[in-house]
């Protein structure tokens, strides 16, 4: 029982840490909440879906289309929504976001529609049955895509040119634009690959429940951001390992304690955190605060 | 040669408008009208309320919609279970949103800015969740039916406009005083925080001690509100107080111009007009909501009526014209 309720949040766990990494890039770089990301992971949702409707495109195949198609969304969204508002307070480039959050959502609901829908099979679903732990091929499927896309990101933001860049915009944006790098461009490298992980995680978790609608990016984001928060915002670690704990977190919760409450426990350990400990686990902390 | 300057004077515009607002239900004969019209009015309360927190102190929250929807329910329980006029259930309302309000300020006094919002999400959320599992007393998503309307000196309540011209009288009531907020000493401390936080606590202003106060009295104008409202619809749910609706009432803030006052009304009557305007664009209203706000930001950052912030914006990009944008960093 233990076990199975330990990789139910494995894999939830998973879905969250793709989507809380984009979170804490942008707001690592940018230093707002960016509220459109959880309906890009939604889009991510519907664009497997309508991939899936397609019928002759191999799962890797989606995969990566969709990557490519959320991370331009992002990217344009990054480009619309808030490239003009770089030196305005925060609250209004964050109100920029909650408008392009619904404009998203509500895209969706005008295009691809306002009901649940089921995704088309990729693959046949096998199950597994280890002593009393039931698995299945899609719980596999989930995590290995999520391992290695969070393994992929590592060596991109560590090793890469791009990433040390990356670390350089969010470290401090000005002097990173004296040291001759396009902190613009940059930004949009950082929205694109945010986005195309939470286009993944759309994805994975449209085929692993089967549901694709038009609000789902709401609560995901929500949790994710929870997350993101818990790890440290702006630590990439930070966001995986917070993902990793909010997973268990709740996969224990809504067993022992009551399953229609359980979002109430992501957020119960939200505002926690915030007041115990807001800067989490490896954050530094949010230098840009005025706290007395 | 006077009307002019005299016009500019916003005891005279207030005039001109409280004119309009009194007489217009004269001219409206269609119900729905006049039932936008206090929507408009509630919408109007309820961006006053935030507008004491986002706008004047700078703390954004996102669970006004939580401090609504407990003064609705704290009014429509006590009028349902225990059957208490709503003379009585309206000032218990408004303390019992108002504590909540104290209460959820707590944490603005650790947390800041972003992670205010976060915070007071969360708070919102899990208020709607209790109200959801709630059981038989709140009676879950089902939500409260068959809230007694108001009575005082006979008056038919059942008459929009006379349910009208009450909310009106509350509506013109909070917006004086929170109109005259920013001339007290309290006004100012709140206005020295939101400026300057550290510099407001060094001038011997109890910084966590101003926040409380804020959020308690946002609070306690949307839980008005609240009462308002569960009486005039005479049934109340849980959907009515979600997330979506504190952000509603963010962006009329912040379209028409948060700390202006005058802003988050102006910005309340557009945008409850808007979508009411849109109904017969069903499928795509929400869309075109979104598109304005996103858009009005980029042209107005500071909204509608913020012209002071816009001069000074507009001044900053003056100077930075002649020195050398740092923004436009090249790669080399």
């Amino acid at each position: 029982m233990i076990l199975q309720i330990i990789v139910n949040g494995l894999t939830m766990g998973c879905v969250y840490a793709l989507i809380a990494l984009g979170y804490s890039m942008v707001y690592g770089s940018l230093r707002f909440i960016n509220f459109a990301h959880g309906d890009v992971y939604m889009w991510g949702a519907c664009f497997g879906l309508i991939f899936a409707r397609m019928g002759n495109i191999p799962f890797l195949a989606a995969l990566i289309l969709t990557m490519i198609c959320t991370g331009l969304l992002g990217v344009t969204v990054e480009f619309l929504a808030y490239r003009r508002l770089r030196n305005v307070p925060r609250v209004v480039v964050t109100a920029s976001a909650l408008g392009a959050s619904i404009v998203l959502s509500n895209l969706a609901r005008v295009i691809v529609g306002a009901e649940t829908y089921s995704v088309p099979a990729f693959f046949e679903t096998k199950y597994f049955t280890v002593g009393n732990l039931v698995l299945n091929s899609l719980q596999f499927v989930l995590l290995g895509c999520s391992i290695v896309l969070m393994l992929v990101l590592n060596w991109f933001i560590s090793k890469s040119k791009y990433g040390k860049a990356i670390r350089a915009t969010s470290e401090n944006q000005e002097v990173t634009n004296l040291m001759g790098i396009n902190t613009n461009k940059i930004i949009s490298v950082t929205f694109f690959i945010g986005s195309a992980l939470a286009g993944a995680a759309g994805l994975l978790v449209g085929i692993y429940y089967d549901a694709v609608y038009s609000t789902m990016g709401y609560m995901a984001g929500m949790k994710a951001f929870t997350a993101a928060i818990l790890g440290g915002i702006g630590s990439i670690p930070g966001a995986m390992l917070g993902s990793m704990i909010l997973g268990q977190i709740e996969s224990f919760g809504t067993t022992y304690i009551s399953s229609s409450m359980g979002p109430a426990i992501a957020f119960a350990v939200l505002i926690i955190v915030l007041l115990v400990k807001p800067t989490g686990f490896f954050g530094a902390g949010d230098t840009h605060s005025n706290r007395v | 040669m006077d009307i002019k300057k005299i016009l500019k004077s916003h005891k005279a515009q207030f005039g001109i408008v409280l004119a309009v607002a009194f007489f217009l239900p004269m001219f409206v004969k269609d119900a729905s009208v006049t039932h936008i019209m206090i929507l408009v009015l509630l919408y109007v309360i309820l961006s006053m309320g935030l507008e004491i927190a986002l706008g004047i102190t700078d703390l954004f929250s996102l669970c006004h919609a939580a401090f609504y929807g407990m003064g609705a329910y704290v009014s429509a329980l006590l009028s349902i279970y225990l059957g208490w006029s709503f003379w009585v259930t309206l000032p218990i309302a408004t303390i019992c949103a108002g504590l909540f309000g104290f209460l959820i300020g707590l944490p603005a006094l650790r947390t800041n800015g972003d992670y205010l919002a976060i915070a007071t999400l969360g708070f919102g959320e899990i208020f709607r969740l209790i109200l959801v599992n709630g059981g038989d007393f709140t009676r879950g998503p089902r939500g409260l039916t068959g809230i007694a309307r108001p009575e005082l000196f006979g008056l038919d309540f059942t008459n929009k406009n006379v349910y009208y011209y009450i909310i009106l009288a509350a509506t013109v009531s909070i917006f004086l005083v929170v109109y005259n907020i920013p001339r007290t000493f309290f006004g100012r401390a709140l206005m020295a925080i939101r400026d300057d936080e550290a510099a407001a606590a060094f001038m011997g202003i109890q910084v966590s001690k101003y926040k409380v106060t804020a959020f308690t009295l946002s609070g306690m104008i949307a839980g008005i509100a609240g009462a308002f409202y569960a009486h005039y619809i005479c049934y109340i749910s849980p959907d009515t107080f979600v997330y979506n609706d504190s952000i509603t009432i963010l962006t009329m803030v912040l379209i028409g111009g948060g700390g202006t006052v005058i802003g988050p009304v102006v910005g309340a009557v557009i945008l409850t007009i808007l979508p009411e305007l849109l109904r017969s664009f069903v499928e795509y209203r929400m869309l075109i909501y979104g598109l304005v706000v996103v858009v009005m930001m980029q042209i107005r950052p500071m909204g509608i009526l913020g012209h002071l912030n816009i001069r000074v914006s507009y001044l900053e990009r003056r100077l930075k014209k002649n020195q050398p944008d740092s923004r436009k960093g090249k790669e080399v």
